[in-house]
């Protein structure tokens, strides 16, 4: 099966996206008091210390920066057809009262989302919970939206958004796939995880 | 890289792969333990039944916090209060309780090989947490987790179990996992207590001082005195003046040796005080650990059931009875 592919985003779109995603996160927040970034297993991760790295630039703080592994709060464990691999959860710091940042690459049905807020309220209360993605792709499945969002990328159902970043992939890109002989392959559309 | 069985009934044949994602997994458990709120959401709606015939405090209340943590329904059956006290055999006790559709059960017993007579009879996963001599998986995997946290790998080991070998599940167990993995074991007892087989799984010797040279790590092993139907050694005195690790004995280890005991300790038999509750002995260590490798078990097994109803399911046939209907 013969697939068509388009990069939406290179390695400098996204660091341009990025760097208008910090000064937005820093906007509303109105500086960095209280501010921490948590990212999502795995991508999430790395994007979180992107903007880590950016506000330390920008304003010579270094916000604490957390990791959650969504995979135990997961609603389809059930279904799942291999083995879910935990790679497991670490946020080093209290988030009582704290601005919370959660980070992820692509924001798709919200389902992840929805499980790390679940993670995230383990771990405390806090103030507010703010979400950043990389590249929202639409079709929500849950009332979940974004704060920050670095690309709005309107898809189909059988198109899927692969994200690859320099310190997990080699390189940095967004790209839009889509199977040639779409929409008789698709049920459930492909997962976004 | 996944583990692939429906049961967990001992680290034989295992490989190292294997043993070595049962131990990741493992880790990444841990950090629930050390939460204000230890508890996540992942096998609620599961039920895992914890059948014991044999007397347990550690293991029984480790797979019983392990499965709440992870907001499993955990019911515990013990022989004594059970109906086999009134005589009925373990394969109808087991049949009963799988009639209620648990979805994992944990079963420990004196008879080496009951767990995979069940394995064999049940539809639900089974872990083995005991059997008689033979095998004592999760125990064995905590050994690695603690071993990895301290000694910070688990290639390229000295590893020197000592005591009662013959009647040890763990040593098995620690022994066929370590070989698995590349380490150097070596088996110190006196002749009584070291099986024929041993000399397949690493180097014995009768001599505690000479032995633990070199090691990085020593795995104590209790001497099993319910086990005993007849003299291995002449008095308990006599075999602790040989065998039992003392600062002295110790002393002939590496600076950074760990000390490890899968417990109940024998205090003073096998093990000094002054050593099981000294620097290098990661005794209670090891109990913290157990909780994170039977979360981690526990959750491999019930998802895997998930994953194989589906997989296994009609999947495969009925395609074929489709094509020819149409």
């Amino acid at each position: 099966m013969v697939a068509t592919r388009r990069i939406v985003l290179d390695a400098q779109g996204i660091d341009r996206a990025l760097a208008r995603v910090t000064h937005e996160i820093l906007e509303r927040n109105k500086g960095t008091d209280g501010l921490v970034l948590i990212g999502i297993r795995s991508r999430g991760v790395d994007l979180a210390q992107r903007l880590a790295h950016k506000i330390a630039a920008i304003e010579g703080v270094d916000v604490p920066t957390g990791i959650i592994d969504i995979t135990l709060y997961r609603d389809d464990l059930n279904r799942a057809t291999q083995q879910p691999q935990v790679m497991g959860t670490d946020v080093g710091f209290p988030i009582d009262d704290r601005q919370v940042v959660l980070v992820d690459d692509v924001l798709y049905t919200g389902r992840t989302v929805r499980a790390a807020l679940d993670a995230l309220i383990d771990f405390g209360r806090p103030r507010t919970v703010q979400l950043a993605v990389l590249v929202d792709r639409g079709h929500r499945e849950l009332p979940i939206r974004a704060d920050y969002v670095g690309k709005n990328l309107p898809t189909a159902l059988y198109e899927s958004v692969e994200v690859r970043l320099k310190e997990r992939d080699g390189r940095d890109e967004v790209v839009l796939v889509a199977a040639e002989s779409p929409p008789l392959l698709v049920k459930e559309g492909a997962k976004e995880r | 890289m996944t583990y692939a069985h429906r049961h967990l009934l001992g680290l034989e044949g295992l490989s190292r792969d294997e043993i070595l994602y049962l131990v990741d997994t493992s880790a990444s458990f841990k950090e629930i333990s050390e939460r204000e709120i230890k508890k996540v959401p992942t096998l609620r709606g599961k039920t895992v039944v914890s059948l014991f015939y044999e007397p347990s405090t550690r293991t029984r209340t480790s797979f019983e916090i392990a499965a709440k943590r992870l907001s499993a329904d955990f019911v515990s059956i013990s022989s004594s209060g059970s109906s086999a006290a009134k005589g009925e055999t373990l394969l109808d006790t087991a049949r009963n309780i799988a009639a209620m559709r648990p979805d994992c059960l944990v079963i420990r017993h004196a008879a080496a090989g009951a767990a995979h007579f069940l394995a064999a009879r049940l539809a639900c996963p089974v872990v083995n947490a005991g059997d008689g001599a033979h095998e004592h998986p999760t125990q064995a995997l905590l050994d690695l987790l603690t071993i990895r946290d301290h000694v910070g790998r688990l290639s390229d080991l000295r590893v020197a179990l000592v005591g009662d070998v013959l009647h040890s599940r763990v040593a098995r167990s620690d022994a066929h996992a370590l070989r698995a993995l590349g380490a150097e074991v070596r088996l110190i007892g006196p002749p009584t207590f070291l099986p024929p087989e041993a000399a397949a799984w690493g180097h014995v010797t009768h001599d505690l001082h000479a032995g633990v040279r070199g090691v990085d790590v020593i795995i104590m092993l209790r001497i099993q005195r319910e086990r005993m139907g007849r003299n291995y050694f002449p008095s308990l005195d006599e075999y602790s003046r040989y065998f039992c690790l003392t600062r002295a004995a110790l002393a002939e280890a590496r600076k950074d040796v760990v000390v490890m005991h899968p417990g109940p300790i024998n205090r003073g038999i096998e093990i000094a005080s002054d050593v099981a509750d000294g620097p290098a002995s990661l005794i209670m260590e090891q109990v913290t650990n157990g909780v994170a490798v039977r979360m981690a078990v526990l959750f491999l097994l019930v998802n895997r059931v998930r994953a194989t109803t589906r997989e296994t399911a009609p999947a495969v046939e009925r395609p074929r009875l489709r094509r020819t209907a149409g």
